[in-house]
């Protein structure tokens, strides 16, 4: 079996290893890393709790191999916080509870924020769509939707707000 | 689930993965977005000695419109066809197709040709392609040639007439005419689920309504992907009305060969092709006439 030496940025921070061709990115992740947010539900591509972005797209990370990601940037639940600040997401699912156990949050997250950023207003049905392969076993879907209608009307007033616009003026 | 061990090379052109198809022979198998083939990895039902990811060549991801043609280069992602306004107000067939394919999330990363490719009977871009008349590029050693999509699938599931060292490059669709028109209809017990039954129609109308061209593909009914030719055949030359829309839905229900499983006894699902049959041609034509 070939190893293959890879040079992968998540969460900003750029990461060196070697590793086998057939270790999956969310075993990696976890058991390497120890970036445990990234969650293993169903282990079959179907319900979405390993969920990070790749080069901006959404992606469950048991359907990647390590070595794909070589040269590419992630980002995991991990990667959302900054500077002690939750991100909107964060705030959302905790003003409109939208977690019970807890366990399909990390990747509805991240699903969601690649929903966001290719749709930054969804409707109700787009987001019903946009989660379609997330599962949520406590079936707390009505408020993971408002949680991502939260989000969405914060991050929006956070573009529009001229101050942060002023302070963000280097992008 | 840890798949088998294996090699992996990165193939960088289509060039590069044709000389790697050539080393490493049958023990090969193309990487491509991978959502199909991981998951077989991973319960091991594959086991090939070699992957070669050909997903990172970038000039195989496109789609574009030329000379009465829909050029899809074989790496561009479901999402793509989800997104692009060019498939949503033209090939509305294909859109119906991409949009039923998995999750959201998968289809930021699964393929046109690969899900072509990989030829399973459950997989929804055959029967659409079947249905559009699509023609597949194919460059191997011996050069570039095309195959219709009646001749690329074969009577062995997970089975193309793909030769050893080619790869599919392209997927190329006839631009609609006038009078034409598509739909897929999939039913399916829940998103991501395989389809119990689905059926892809696609018409083309002369002057005067009458039938030039018929394409009937079905999903998950059989070992294969199937043409309904007998179907197809009995709508030509004829004004789609209900007794031809019955007698075509009829012969595609019965050139349907589904077994018993999960989804539902083998005559549900000849039953469930019969309706989708006739709601795919009434949406196709009214699609065709101007009513949607």
């Amino acid at each position: 079996m070939s190893k293959h030496s890879i040079h992968v940025t998540i969460n900003g921070t750029v990461y060196e290893d070697t590793i086998d061709s057939r270790t999956l990115l969310v075993h990696w992740l976890r058991d390497v890393l120890h970036l445990t947010g990234t969650h293993i539900g169903c282990d079959s591509t179907a319900c979405g709790a390993c969920t990070i972005l790749v080069n901006g797209k959404a992606t469950k990370s048991c359907t990647m191999f390590a070595v794909q990601a070589d040269g590419r940037d992630l980002l995991t639940v991990e990667g959302l916080e900054q500077n002690g600040q939750l991100h909107p997401l964060q705030e959302g699912f905790h003003e409109e509870h939208a977690l019970q156990c807890g366990y399909c949050t990390p990747g509805m997250m991240m699903t969601a924020l690649g929903l966001l950023q290719s749709n930054p207003q969804p409707s109700e049905e787009e987001i019903r769509i946009g989660i379609s392969g997330n599962l949520c076993r406590c079936t707390g879907y009505v408020n993971i939707i408002k949680a991502i209608q939260y989000a969405g009307k914060k991050l929006q007033a956070v573009e529009q707000s001229p101050v942060a616009a002023g302070e963000g003026g280097g992008e | 689930m840890i798949p088998g061990a294996f090699d992996y090379v990165v193939a960088k052109s289509v060039p590069e993965a044709i000389s790697l198809l050539q080393e490493y022979g049958d023990d090969a198998k193309v990487l491509a977005g991978g959502h199909s083939l991981i998951p077989l990895l991973r319960y091991r039902l594959a086991a090939p000695s070699v992957l070669i990811d050909i997903s990172r060549i970038e000039t195989l991801e496109y789609i574009q419109e030329t000379d009465g043609i829909l050029h899809i280069g074989a790496l561009t992602r479901e999402s793509e066809l989800d997104r692009l306004p060019l498939i949503r107000n033209r090939y509305a067939i294909l859109y119906e197709t991409a949009k039923g394919i998995a999750d959201p999330v998968v289809r930021n990363w699964a393929t046109v040709g690969g899900n072509l490719a990989h030829a399973d009977p459950a997989n929804d871009h055959p029967a659409t392609m079947l249905a559009l008349g699509a023609n597949f590029v194919a460059e191997g050693p011996g050069g570039v040639r095309s195959i219709a999509a009646g001749d690329f699938f074969t009577e062995a599931t997970f089975e193309t007439t793909l030769l050893p060292g080619e790869i599919l490059t392209e997927i190329r669709v006839p631009a609609p005419g006038q009078h034409s028109g598509g739909a897929y209809f999939k039913l399916e017990r829940k998103v991501g689920d395989y389809a119990i039954a689905g059926v892809a129609v696609y018409i083309d109308l002369d002057e005067q309504g009458q039938v030039r061209y018929a394409g009937i593909g079905l999903t998950n009914v059989g070992p294969t992907p199937i043409k309904a030719r007998a179907a197809e055949q009995a709508l030509l030359g004829h004004v789609l009305d209900d007794t031809v829309i019955r007698q075509a839905a009829d012969l595609a229900s019965a050139a349907s060969q589904p077994y018993s499983d999960t989804r539902g006894p083998a005559e549900y699902k000849r039953a469930m092709v019969h309706t989708l049959c006739t709601r795919a041609l009434k949406k196709a034509l009214a699609r065709a006439t101007g009513g949607e």
